[in-house]
């Protein structure tokens, strides 16, 4: 369970004060609210980007407050994608497992199996330039995904999307978030999209 | 109302002015500039190849040409310009990608000082530069010596491989390389600190997320992405070095064949009175902040950097 207490985040001249949630394991959280109120805000807090002032982030037991993003555990999907633009697709994907240090082999095999499970498969020898938004969140998800996250943040994932590709990356994560059991929280101001991909949906006020 | 007729809001609109005079008046206005900087660089080639009385015209520049960049002065000083540019680009390489960083991602105390002291060699007259450093290695005790007498003792040990040599820095080969750098590295340092600006910090924090420290995430995501920022800070840098000459007179001297870079080779040819002498050297310095120019517009700022953001300030 992901589970936030009391929790205080400042983010320059903007505060979040006295956040509580909670979020079982294994379900989908949408996380709601007006524009402006610090979504992203708790989202970075809970990544690990912003320090925490005050309160405690939980998650499966561990206190991850004062933890190093990299220590959290967590795959991040940010609004923009924030694809690695000088790395290829596989490169971005391969990205998180080089890091940490596993065999070449598992690289090689976690790439092809997230390419397949995306569908970018054909995709892999490219640069994230010129690839469409659809494209670029596969690959974004991808290499959120790549490290076996305990727990997805996702920031606003279907935003600037036409419809047609709206409706694809919406079932591909209802696919993803169901195949992984993985915690998932994400950010959204379409009551719909929370509708269709979340069991939970929680509402920030401010 | 019938259908068809004029809405009496359109009929009584003004006709729109057309365009062509504003950019006319924009055209005419930068072309001022264009052609002064054509005619004065033209003005070179001209007289040289053209209007020198005492040659017989294109076949005489080319001599002229020729005999003077063969000459061992201006050899020698070609040969020590390409050593002196090229150690200064690098050496600012050096501060400009550390600092470029601090001042784009990291708040600390003071970081406001810093920027503004940066502009500071940019800002002051070249000789000023010079003058100052000439006072800095000479007159400012340091533990009861001069860091110019701290430097030859520093490097004494190179007289036992030539006997010749006299270390030290004024007046010296280092003298050049320091002042071209003082000055050559603020401009590195601006570069970098753009080319790092116009990265968006988000791939840095999925980094983080991803298992990088700071250091991994600056080596493996923002330094790639700032290879081309890279190229064009240490050109830039490279050009800045061709081009200075304030403070080398003032803290290398303009010592034929010592301490002569190409800058003040054409000021002793201007001082010998030798005028194609120096319109020669020049016209090679023009060639090469040419090149240096294409350079720039070839690997420029890359085209794959987000800029459509800034950074998002992540703590």
């Amino acid at each position: 369970m992901l589970e936030i207490r009391d929790l205080t985040v400042r983010a320059g001249n903007f505060r979040l004060t006295g956040i509580h949630l909670e979020v079982p394991s294994g379900s989908c959280a949408a996380l709601m609210g007006r524009t402006g109120c610090g979504k992203s805000t708790l989202l970075e807090a809970v990544c690990g980007l912003r320090p925490v002032e005050r309160g405690h982030i939980r998650f499966q037991g561990r206190d991850l407050t004062r933890l190093r993003p990299g220590e959290r555990g967590i795959g991040l999907l940010p609004q923009d994608c924030a694809l690695f633009s000088a790395l290829t697709v596989r490169d971005n994907l391969a990205f998180g497992p080089r890091i940490h240090h596993w065999p070449v082999s598992d690289i090689e095999n976690a790439v092809e199996t997230l390419a397949s499970q995306l569908g970018i498969t054909h995709l892999l020898d490219r640069k994230p330039q010129g690839l469409s938004g659809g494209e670029a969140r596969r690959v974004g998800l991808g290499r959120a995904l790549a490290l076996r996250p305990g727990l997805l943040c996702l920031d606003e994932p279907l935003s600037g999307l036409d419809s047609e590709t709206h409706s694809e990356i919406l079932t591909l994560l209802q696919s993803i978030v169901r195949l992984h059991a993985i915690t998932t929280l994400f950010v959204t101001h379409n009551p719909e999209e929370a509708h269709a991909l979340a069991s939970v949906t929680l509402r920030l006020s401010g | 109302m019938p259908p068809d007729a004029p809405c009496p809001s359109t009929s009584r609109r003004r006709r729109v002015p057309s365009d062509g005079p504003f950019f006319i008046g924009l055209f005419v206005l930068a072309g001022i500039y264009v052609a002064l900087i054509l005619a004065f660089t033209g003005a070179d080639v001209l007289y040289l190849f053209r209007y020198d009385s005492t040659t017989d015209g294109a076949a005489g520049g080319w001599r002229t040409l020729r005999t003077t960049l063969a000459s061992p002065e201006i050899a020698g000083s070609i040969v020590l310009t390409l050593v002196t540019c090229s150690i200064s680009a690098i050496l600012s390489l050096f501060v400009a990608v550390p600092a470029g960083y601090l001042l784009s991602r990291v708040r600390f105390p003071g970081r406001r000082l810093a920027d503004a002291l940066l502009d500071i060699p940019i800002l002051l007259p070249p000789l000023v530069v010079g003058l100052s450093l000439l006072i800095l290695f000479n007159q400012i005790p340091l533990f009861e010596q001069t860091l110019e007498q701290w430097s030859a003792a520093a490097f004494s040990w190179l007289t036992v491989i030539n006997p010749d040599l006299r270390p030290g820095v004024t007046f010296k080969v280092p003298a050049v390389i320091l002042a071209q750098f003082s000055v050559a590295a603020a401009f590195a340092i601006r570069t970098m600190q753009t080319a790092f600006d116009e990265i968006h910090s988000r791939q840095e924090a999925v980094a983080l997320t991803l298992g990088c420290n700071r250091a991994g995430a600056f080596w493996h995501v923002l330094l790639p992405q700032a290879r081309r920022g890279i190229l064009t800070a240490a050109t830039l840098a490279w050009a800045r070095a061709l081009g200075e000459f304030g403070p080398i007179l003032v803290f290398a001297g303009a010592t034929r064949g010592r301490t002569e870079v190409l800058s003040t080779s054409v000021f002793l040819e201007i001082n010998i009175g030798n005028l194609r002498g120096a319109v020669a050297v020049s016209l090679l310095m023009i060639l090469l902040a040419l090149a240096l120019i294409a350079a720039v517009r070839i690997a420029g700022i890359p085209r794959d950097l987000e800029t459509t953001g800034r950074r998002a300030g992540y703590a």
